[in-house]
């Protein structure tokens, strides 16, 4: 076992990739000499040279474009887009392009291609730096929607991401790029789960909580906060947004008749929504409580300096739990 | 001091008026139908290329004018007719070759049939029955891509997927890309001119400018020339006339050629004019004037192919005879095939979404299934 930081897991698992298929290509805004502004390909180019570890012009929507006629042509790009709120330039690519090729050549093609975004806030960065666009992917047909939360994770499912074959949406938490956990770099990826599974953090029998991405390491927490409490949390890292592991959410909410969705994005139309609907559908006998969401609000993104009060934290997790439980 | 402000239009008017050299327009046959020469552009062709070309031309035509009757009939949803665009896209998709890829937007009917692509393909798209359909590693012939301008960086990417397998020399390979004046406004067409050129990818830019954006003339989308563009991205750029043959046949080969052994990108701006309307929605007579129409039709593509023959006495009226036979043949059979095509299973939908097994749509599958088999107890009943 090595401790990585989830940025250092992120980089080694693209190595992995990079070193098992000739076809895998790294392409994006500084991914080169610089090693991405977060360092995710940090001398990647260096050991694998400019054409396949590619510094592209800065155009969002060119680096999906050409990465779709490369997966044309047998490549299976990786493709950064540097910032969440950089991906929009992009958009008609993903979704009317990348998200539906195999099904408009009826199988004839498909589009190996995996789109890195790092994703939320938490940073203090200026606007357009902290936001969380997954749902707008996971309504998009044709598409997979992942989000890493660990390093664990982020070893793994980039490398899982890189070998499917369809177009997967990779969210990265970037204000957890510099945590640290053990990854497993000489073990391959056998004892990994599945990259459509969620993965259960805490057993616990009280309430389940439904996270993903910067909010598996808030939710965590908030499992150790109750458990001085005396509430037992089952805490699951949903991993897959889409398609979601709908069978491991339904298991836990039958045991604890409880369930909080946190996710940073904002709760209208959110992933929270479609859980609670799919849970109260499937659940329904077994709640002895409405599924509750906290997330971000219906605003854009606020400032830097109020961030802390547009995130979900700790404490408004807790309240969250806490009415749940007394509901 | 009183001073007068030029209001837009105004100021927009003065800006035309600025002086601008003569594009100059690439032609190896005159619309009277005479043999012109260009020195950058020598070309023999046998007597039997030259009725090749003219077979493809009204085959393509014929193919065209029988979906618009299909759709007018209801049996297509929709058609993009390529009327009066025969020569630039005959004229490139012969310049092709086998191993060559070819991306289109949904009026290449001409370059398909150049392609070898079935034309009752193409009627799957518009009568509704799939969205393309065919397999675009059969003919190297991509799917038609409907949102504009996006399929020129999958060409572009394409062309660097050519360099990165070593297929850049003598013997190699090289993308093209067709799109039209509109699209020359779209940033995804700007972008893709930005990476083949950073890349010198192997990528040929065939832009059909036929004057019109549906609605929108070309003063819309440009002041200067759209071949002149290149010259800004650091390739070249030329323009043809589109509705000659010879030269769009000239152009292009030498374009793809040059792609093939490395020497990068070319922007061709094939000049020509959309006959018809935008697609059989549209009713250009609402923003055009019939005299340019009529103007155009002095220019049309085929007429002029058909004079050389006669003229240069390469082929005889027993060879259109038989030429306007096949045409009719292939109408018949275009209509036949469209007619017997079946509606695609509703349970298709499903289909193709992923690779692997999604538990969602499995299961949406299944609830659809079972909701008509619902109706079929029914009736049973």
């Amino acid at each position: 076992m090595t401790s990585l930081t989830l940025s250092r897991a992120l980089n080694e698992g693209l190595r992995k990739a990079l070193e098992n298929d000739p076809k895998v290509l790294i392409m994006g805004e500084d991914v080169g000499k610089l090693g991405g502004v977060f360092r995710v390909t940090d001398g990647l180019q260096k050991d694998f040279g400019e054409d396949r570890v590619i510094d592209t012009p800065l155009a969002e929507s060119g680096i999906i474009g050409t990465a779709i006629g490369l997966a044309l042509r047998g490549y299976r790009p990786v493709c950064e887009i540097q910032f969440d709120g950089f991906v929009f330039p992009a958009f008609d690519q993903i979704v009317s392009q990348l998200a539906k090729m195999a099904f408009r050549s009826l199988g004839n093609l498909h589009l190996p291609i995996t789109v890195r975004i790092p994703f939320g806030g938490g940073i203090g960065a200026v606007e357009h730096h902290s936001e969380s666009p997954e749902v707008l992917f996971v309504h998009t047909a044709g598409l997979r929607v992942v989000a890493c939360g660990d390093p664990t994770d982020a070893y793994a499912m980039i490398q899982q991401s890189v070998s499917c074959d369809d177009p997967v949406i990779f969210f990265e938490p970037k204000r957890r790029y510099w945590d640290k956990s053990e990854v497993d770099l000489a073990g391959g990826l056998a004892a990994a789960p599945p990259l459509y599974a969620a993965r259960t953090l805490t057993s616990g029998d009280d309430l389940t909580l439904l996270c993903y991405g910067p909010m598996v390491r808030t939710c965590a927490e908030v499992a150790t906060a109750a458990r001085e409490e005396g509430q037992s949390l089952e805490v699951i890292n949903l991993r897959s947004l889409a398609p979601l592991d709908l069978e491991t959410i339904f298991a836990s909410v039958r045991k604890t008749g409880h369930c909080v969705v946190v996710h940073e994005a904002p709760v209208t139309a959110g992933l929270g929504a479609e859980i609670a609907a799919r849970v109260s559908q499937e659940c329904f006998y077994s709640l002895e409580a409405p599924v509750l969401r906290v997330g971000g609000y219906s605003t854009p993104y606020p400032p830097s300096r109020i961030e802390e009060h547009f995130l979900p934290d700790l404490d408004r997790v807790l309240d969250a739990v806490d009415r749940s439980l007394q509901y | 001091m009183a001073v007068k402000v030029a209001g837009r239009a105004a100021s927009r008017s003065r800006n035309h008026d600025r002086p601008d050299p003569k594009p100059e327009l690439i032609q190896l046959l005159t619309p009277e139908g005479e043999r012109a020469e260009h020195p950058d552009y020598p070309l023999e062709l046998t007597a039997d290329a030259i009725k090749a070309l003219y077979r493809d031309l009204v085959l393509v035509r014929r193919i065209d004018f029988e979906a618009i009757a299909l759709q007018r009939q209801g049996e297509l949803g929709i058609w993009a007719s390529l009327l009066g665009q025969e020569a630039a896209q005959v004229g490139s998709g012969r310049a092709l070759g086998p191993r060559d890829m070819a991306f289109p937007t949904y009026r290449e009917h001409g370059v398909a049939w150049c392609r070898g692509l079935d034309p009752a393909k193409l009627l799957e798209l518009f009568r509704g029955v799939s969205h393309g359909g065919w397999d675009p590693k059969t003919h190297n012939f991509h799917l038609y891509t409907i949102v504009i301008g996006a399929q020129t960086l999958h060409a572009t990417g394409y062309a660097m997927g050519i360099q990165r397998d070593g297929a850049v020399g003598e013997d190699g390979e090289a993308a093209i890309v067709y799109f039209g004046d509109g699209a020359t406004s779209q940033g995804d067409v700007n972008e893709a001119f930005i990476w083949a050129s950073v890349n010198n990818a192997p990528v040929v830019f065939f832009c059909q400018n036929n004057q019109w954006a549906i609605s929108e003339p070309l003063d819309r989308q440009t002041r200067i020339p759209l071949y002149r563009r290149a010259a800004g991205f650091g390739f070249p750029g030329l323009r043809v006339d589109g509705n000659d043959v010879l030269a769009c046949l000239a152009v292009t080969a030498k374009a793809m050629q040059a792609a093939r052994e490395g020497q990068g990108p070319t922007l061709i701006e094939a000049y020509t004019y959309r006959m018809g309307a935008h697609t059989t929605t549209d009713d250009p007579t609402r923003y055009r004037l019939s005299a340019e129409l009529e103007s155009w039709k002095l220019k049309d593509p085929i007429e002029r192919v058909k004079q050389y023959l006669i003229r240069s006495g390469m082929a005889n009226e027993d060879f259109f005879t038989e030429v306007a036979a096949e045409a009719d043949e292939i109408g018949t059979r275009l209509r036949t095939a469209c007619l017997e095509m079946p509606d695609p299973d509703p349970l298709s939908m499903f289909d193709n979404i992923y690779v692997d097994r999604n538990a969602l749509i499995a299961q949406e599958r299944e609830q659809l299934a079972s909701y008509l088999s619902s109706f079929a107890e029914e009736g049973a009943r």
